[in-house]
């Protein structure tokens, strides 16, 4: 890669092209996908197919405020409020089909698995019929128990070989399965040094820079098992260990004062003033639950070995997982303090979030603030509200670490 | 001389102290952020204390409009002033409530008095003054005589709707319907009780519970959080002021 150019412009680059591509594919006739954002986007890199991740697109069509018109198509449809905007977005979309922010090409058939939550089901089976495409659908039931139980690992892996049987109906090819395991090879490859680059974000001060997570997490997303993702995160990693090594923080003009993770989706539309907030009161946000969401590592080559890591996705396990995951993170990461963004689309996450709160707190004392807001719909949040919240964690992390101070 | 201000969505308090942590002055001005009131209320503070601005050494400001007051050293939020302001009035308090105009707060503190944890409503005038406002006006009294009001409750009325707007139908429709004004007062306390009071539940109440704002002055509403959390409730005098005297508490000690 060319060191004269940031790894940042490379991700944008990257990602223009990676729309680019998928419109000039379907122009020139190729198959298209629509998949949901942790699917085994390997069964369908294999075929060589095609796909967009409609929650990616929302996220990019929220953050560049266009989100609205799409909301309120959708709710002028039928579609309740109450739904989660990233659906609401994209059933605006799919009815529109155009944006100033940027498009997608239609699909020609849907791709959903529902690690993720539930709501996608519904979401995309209306999206098929109204499309009249197929779908394709990988059940991956919740894990109560702590890791994921061998008779999932059967129901799931099954399904794969019925998704592989229907993707060779779509495409009319023959699937190989020594191309899969290149390309399981690459995207655990891509996922690893996702990991490295996301966890050198532990180094005091970190290299990140505030919401630098949200923006590389485009790429772990919509090209997992693809060479040039994984070119990306290895050049995102030296470029950070470069900035370690000079002991340079995320900011040139202030230093890192606090350190925080964000639990849950960014506010898309309001991204520069949460961000800009955070920034004011000397507080970095350094990690999410996201660095291991995404990080899918196969322990060995075959569908077993799938099925597991696209089943072990932190939203899919218990309660025990979620909280001992966030305990770790405090400490691999010697946080400061926690925000949690009570999310009014995404019912699945803040099912647990008070519990998840409570025990986090319990287990390791350390600051948190939830506060109100929504991911695409801008009008589910209030500013002066999130600055107060924030506001008040900075002056408990305050408060403690001048505790601790005068302790010594 | 210290200085505190704390402006509200509805009210503007002030309140100025000595090195011994002597009131000299206070002030309470019905209208809050956006409005003369933070400025009446300083100078009535100051007034009352009988010194010159100039002789204020730190001030501090706290609450919804300290963003836009520019006259203070100093801006705090309001979680960690009313923190500060009741553990100094009752050492002994480990959980703030605190209702404003536009919100409810309740604050864990630990032993030294300092926030371990707060929660707040969600974004929504349910179960905060401003829903009590609403409700004094289409009971047709003062806000101050709400309480009265339902001291003379005869009857349990529920009102469901927690939405402001929803709520004030449903109370109207209750009223044409032959409801007396007295039980209506005491279901509009309930309803705020019941909301607070879930907030309370999921952050934990230690004793001993203090009350602070404005709304604590409002025995019905106090009888009814009693009632819902089980616990007694300790209201300190002049509860309005209880922002006020913790952001002045923080002036004195940045000022030294
Ligand atoms: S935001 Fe939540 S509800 Fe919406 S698709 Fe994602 S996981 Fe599902």
């Amino acid at each position: 890669m060319d060191k004269n150019i940031s790894s940042k412009q490379v991700l944008n680059d990257m990602i223009s092209r990676h729309y680019a591509e998928a419109l000039e594919a379907k122009k020139s006739g190729e198959l298209v996908a629509w998949a949901t954002s942790i699917v085994p986007q390997e069964l369908l890199e294999t075929m060589d197919i095609k796909v967009v991740y409609p929650e990616n697109h929302a996220a990019v069509l929220g953050a560049r405020k266009d989100a609205p018109v799409f909301l309120q198509n959708a709710e002028n449809n039928g579609y309740s409020n109450d739904l989660c905007s990233y659906a609401r977005v994209n059933i605006g979309y799919a009815n529109l089909k155009e944006s100033a922010a940027g498009n997608i090409p239609m699909p020609d058939f849907i791709f959903c698995c529902n690690n993720i939550c539930n709501t996608v089901i519904k979401w995309y089976e209306n999206l098929a019929r109204e499309l009249r495409i197929p779908m394709i659908l990988i059940d991956t039931p919740f894990n109560h128990t702590f890791d994921v139980p061998e008779h999932s690992v059967k129901y799931i892996r099954e399904q794969f070989n019925h998704a592989i049987g229907q993707l060779e109906q779509i495409t009319g090819k023959k699937f190989d399965h020594d191309r899969l395991k290149e390309v399981m090879k690459i995207s655990t490859e891509t996922a690893r040094l996702w990991k490295k680059a996301t966890a050198l974000a532990a180094a005091q001060p970190s290299p990140f820079n505030g919401f630098d997570l949200f923006n590389y997490m485009a790429v772990i997303v919509c090209m997992r098992g693809k060479q040039e993702g994984l070119d990306l995160f290895k050049f995102w990693a030296e470029e950070l260990q470069e900035k370690i090594d000079c002991g340079e923080g995320p900011w040139k003009d202030q230093p890192e004062k606090y350190r925080v993770m964000w639990d849950g989706i960014a506010c898309w539309p309001h991204l520069a003033d949460t961000s800009k907030i955070l920034r004011k009161n000397g507080i970095n946000l350094i990690t999410s639950t996201y660095p291991d969401s995404w990080t899918i590592v196969y322990d060995s080559d075959d569908l077993d070995a799938m099925a597991r890591a696209y089943s072990s996705n932190y939203a899919n396990r218990n309660l025990a997982y979620g909280t001992g995951n966030i305990v770790q993170i405090v400490k691999d990461f010697s946080l400061d303090g926690i925000i949690y963004h009570s999310n009014r689309s995404c019912k699945l996450m803040d099912f647990r979030q008070y519990e998840v709160q409570r025990q986090v707190h319990e287990q390791t004392g350390v600051a948190s603030v939830i506060f109100d807001g929504d991911q695409t719909d801008p009008g589910a949040f209030s500013l002066a509200q999130y600055e107060t919240r924030i506001q008040a964690l900075m002056e408990m992390m305050e408060q403690r670490r001048n505790e601790r101070l005068s302790r010594r | 001389m210290v200085l505190g201000i704390d402006i509200g969505s509805s009210s503007s308090k002030a309140v100025i102290i000595n090195a011994q942590l002597e009131i000299l002055g206070k002030a309470v001005f019905n209208t809050g952020a956006g409005t003369q009131g933070p400025e009446k209320a300083v100078l009535a503070a100051l007034r009352e204390a009988g010194i010159s601005r100039e002789e204020i050494k730190f001030s501090v400001v706290t609450g919804y409009g300290r963003m836009t007051y520019d006259k203070a050293d100093k801006q705090i939020t309001e979680i960690t002033c009313h923190a500060r302001g009741a553990a100094h009035m009752v050492p002994s308090a480990r959980t703030v409530i605190d209702i404003g105009g536009q919100d409810a707060k309740v604050i864990r503190l630990d032993k030294d008095g300092k926030v371990e944890n707060f929660v707040m409503n969600e974004k929504c005038a349910a179960g905060t003054g401003r829903f009590l406002e609403v409700m004094a006006r289409i009971l047709d009294c003062s806000i101050g005589n709400l309480s009265s009001l339902s001291e003379n409750a005869s009857e349990e009325i529920i009102i469901s709707n927690t939405c402001t707007v929803f709520a004030e139908s449903e109370v109207i429709s209750q009223l044409s319907s032959g409801a007396k004004r007295e039980n209506v007062a005491q279901g509009a306390h309930k309803s705020v009780a019941k909301r607070v009071a879930g907030l309370g539940n999921r952050l934990g109440l230690t004793p001993d519970v203090v009350m602070t704002g404005g709304v604590a002055l409002n025995k019905g509403v106090v009888a009814a959080l009693e009632k819902e959390i089980g616990q007694k409730i300790t209201v300190v005098e002049n509860p309005q002021i209880v922002g006020a005297i913790g952001a002045a508490l923080y002036a004195l000690e940045m000022a030294s």
